[in-house]
C-alpha cells in the first residue's frame, strides 16, 4: 500500500510537471495571437504590459479572477457551472499521451491517438452544456451551430488520421513519431496535411469557422452569459485545445519530436525543443488564418466538411492503402 | 491489486447510480447528461480489464457521437412542457408493461450468459485467444478480418441500408431554393453577363430574358 502512494506522488509531481508548462504556454500564446493579428493589420497589439507587452495574459487574468462571477436566476445553475470545468478538464487531460521525446511521455499507451481523438470529440460537450445552460437564445444557437460543426469535421479527421495511420501501423503516438525518421508524412501525405489543417481550425471553432461565437450575428455565442473566471476557463481551454490540436499535427505530419535532418547542427537541439518549435510554427499558421481570411457562411461550412473534404480523404485512403498493398510497403504489426 | 479493486468499485458504483438516474431524473436533459455519464464509466471499465480499444471506441462512437445527437434532439423538443404533462398523469403510463417485458427480457439473457458462462463453460464454443504480447487492437483486427469478416461487411451493409433509409424517409426536394454551385459562379465569363447593344434612337432596345 505504501509503495502505492510513493508511485502516486511521482505520478502527480509528472502531471504538475507537465500541466503548469502548459498553462502558462497557453497564456503566453494568447498573447502571441494577438501579436501576430495586429502586426498583419499593421497595429501594435498589446504591447504596454512588461516587455514587449509580454505580461498582458497575466494581467487579463488578474482582470478575470477578480471579477464577479454572474450566474442568471434562470439557468441551469449546477450545468452552467459545470460546462466551463468540462472544456477545461477535457482541454488538458489530452496532454497526457502527446510524447516530447522519446522518454518523456507521461502516458504511453497503446491507443494514444484514438484518446485523443475521443478527448477532443468529447470537448463538444463544454459548449453544448454552457449553451443550453444558459437558458438565452443567442447562447443555444451557438451552441447548436457548434455541436453541428465540431461533429461533422470530427468525421474528416478520422479519415485522415486512418491514413497516417496505415503508414505506420500502431495506435501509438511514439511509435507514429518513431516511423517518420526516414520521412516526414507531411511530404507523401501533403493533400491530407492541408485538410487536416483546414479541419483542425473548424474543429477548434477558429477563424474563419468561428461560426459558434460569431459576434455580428450570435454576441459571443455560448459564451454570452459567462463572466469573470468562468468566461476566462472557456478560453483557457479554446486556446488549449489549439495547440493541442497544433501538436497533433506536428506529430502525424511533421515528425513529432524529430529533428528536420539528424546533421550535427541540429542533433545538438533536445528533441522536447523541435516539438515544441513545430508546434509554435503551425500556432502561427493559425493565427495568420485568422488575420487575413474571412468568416465562412454556415452553409459553405457543412458543405465543405461533407461533400468536399469527406469524400477526398477516403479516395485518399483507398489510393494510400492501394500504393502500400502494390509495393509491398505495408508496416508489419 | 486493493487500488485496483478501489477503482472498479468506483466506476462501477457511478455507472449503476447514472444509470438508475437516467430513468429517474425528472428533466430529459439531466437524463441524458447522466447517461453520457454511465457511458465514460463503462468505458472506465473496458479499459480496466485490458480492452482499451474498446473503451476508446466507446468513447468517440456512443459519447463522441450518438449522445451528441441524444442532446440535440432533447434539446430542440419543448422538455419543461413534456415533463409537466408526463409526470403529473394520474392514470399511469402505458409504458410500463412494454418496459417491464424488456426488462424481463434481459434479465433472462443476463442470467443464460451468466449462468453459461459460470456452470457450463463450454455451452457456447467461442475461440478463445490467448492472452499474449499482441494488444487487443491487433487481435480484434486479426479476427474481425479474416474469421468474421462476412459478419463484419454485413452488419456495415445494415447500417449504410439504415442510414440511405433515414435520408430517404426525411428528405424532401424543396421548390424555389437558390443554390450556390460554385463551378457556374467560377466559370461565368464577360461574355454571360454583359450584352452591348446599339441602341437605336427613340426606339429603346427589346430584352428576353
Amino acid at each position: 500500500m505504501q509503495d502505492y502512494f510513493i508511485i502516486l506522488a511521482s505520478e502527480v509531481y509528472k502531471i504538475l510537471f507537465l500541466l503548469i508548462p502548459v498553462l502558462v504556454t497557453v497564456a503566453m500564446i494568447v498573447w502571441l495571437d494577438r501579436r501576430v493579428w495586429a502586426f498583419v493589420q499593421k497595429r501594435r497589439g498589446p504591447n504596454v504590459v512588461g516587455p514587449f507587452g509580454l505580461l498582458q495574459s497575466l494581467a487579463d487574468a488578474l482582470k478575470y479572477i477578480f471579477k464577479e462571477i454572474i450566474i442568471p436566476a434562470s439557468s441551469n445553475k449546477i450545468i452552467f457551472i459545470l460546462a466551463p470545468i468540462v472544456t477545461m478538464t477535457l482541454a488538458l487531460i489530452a496532454w497526457a499521451v502527446i510524447p516530447f521525446s522519446d522518454e518523456f511521455v507521461l502516458a504511453d499507451i497503446n491507443v494514444g491517438i484514438l484518446y485523443i481523438f475521443a478527448v477532443s470529440s468529447l470537448g463538444v460537450y463544454g459548449i453544448i452544456m454552457g449553451g443550453w445552460a444558459s437558458n438565452s437564445k443567442y447562447p443555444f444557437l451557438g451552441s447548436i451551430r457548434s455541436a453541428a460543426q465540431m461533429v461533422s469535421y470530427e468525421v474528416s479527421i478520422g479519415v485522415i488520421i486512418i491514413n497516417v495511420l496505415l503508414c505506420v501501423g500502431s495506435l501509438n503516438l511514439s511509435d507514429i513519431v518513431l516511423a517518420q525518421e526516414k520521412i516526414w508524412f507531411v511530404i507523401p501525405l501533403f493533400p491530407m496535411f492541408v485538410i487536416f489543417f483546414i479541419s483542425a481550425l473548424a474543429e477548434t471553432n477558429r477563424p474563419p469557422f468561428d461560426l459558434p461565437e460569431a459576434e455580428a450575428e450570435l454576441v459571443a455565442g455560448y459564451q454570452t452569459e459567462y463572466s469573470g473566471m468562468m468566461y476566462a476557463m472557456f478560453w483557457l481551454g479554446e486556446y488549449a485545445n489549439i495547440l493541442l490540436m497544433c501538436a497533433l499535427g506536428s506529430i502525424l505530419f511533421l515528425g513529432g519530436w524529430l529533428s528536420p535532418i539528424n546533421m550535427y547542427p541540429f542533433d545538438i537541439v533536445p528533441s522536447p525543443l523541435w516539438l515544441i518549435l513545430k508546434i509554435l510554427f503551425l500556432f502561427i499558421l493559425f493565427a495568420l488564418v485568422k488575420a487575413i481570411v474571412p468568416r465562412y457562411r454556415y452553409d459553405q461550412l457543412m458543405k465543405l466538411g461533407w461533400k468536399i473534404f469527406l469524400p477526398f480523404s477516403l479516395i485518399w485512403v483507398v489510393l494510400t492503402a492501394g500504393y502500400l498493398m502494390y509495393f509491398d510497403l505495408l508496416p508489419t504489426v | 491489486m486493493i487500488a485496483h479493486a478501489i477503482f472498479f468499485y468506483i466506476f462501477s458504483f457511478i455507472a449503476v447510480i447514472s444509470a438508475v438516474m437516467v430513468t429517474v431524473s425528472k428533466n430529459t436533459v439531466h437524463s441524458v447528461f447522466f447517461l453520457i455519464l454511465d457511458f465514460i464509466s463503462i468505458s472506465c471499465l473496458f479499459i480496466m480489464i485490458g480492452a482499451e480499444f474498446l473503451g476508446m471506441i466507446m468513447l468517440i462512437v456512443y459519447v463522441g457521437a450518438v449522445a451528441v445527437l441524444f442532446l440535440f434532439v432533447v434539446m430542440m423538443l419543448n422538455v419543461a412542457h413534456q415533463k409537466n404533462t408526463f409526470f403529473k398523469s394520474t392514470h399511469g403510463s402505458r409504458h410500463i408493461p412494454i418496459g417491464l417485458l424488456v426488462s424481463l427480457i434481459i434479465f433472462f439473457e443476463l442470467v443464460i450468459v451468466v449462468g453459461g458462462w459460470k456452470y457450463k463453460p463450454d455451452l457456447i464454443n467461442s475461440i478463445s485467444l490467448e492472452i499474449s504480447e499482441v494488444s487487443n487492437t491487433h487481435s480484434i483486427g486479426y479476427v474481425l478480418y479474416t474469421d468474421y469478416i462476412h459478419l463484419f461487411q454485413l452488419s456495415g451493409m445494415i447500417l449504410l441500408v439504415a442510414m440511405i433509409g433515414a435520408i430517404i424517409l426525411t428528405y424532401r426536394k424543396r421548390e424555389g431554393l437558390k443554390r450556390q454551385s460554385y463551378f457556374s459562379q467560377i466559370s461565368r465569363e464577360k461574355v454571360d453577363g454583359v450584352d452591348l447593344v446599339d441602341v437605336e434612337k427613340n426606339k429603346g432596345v427589346k430584352i428576353d430574358v
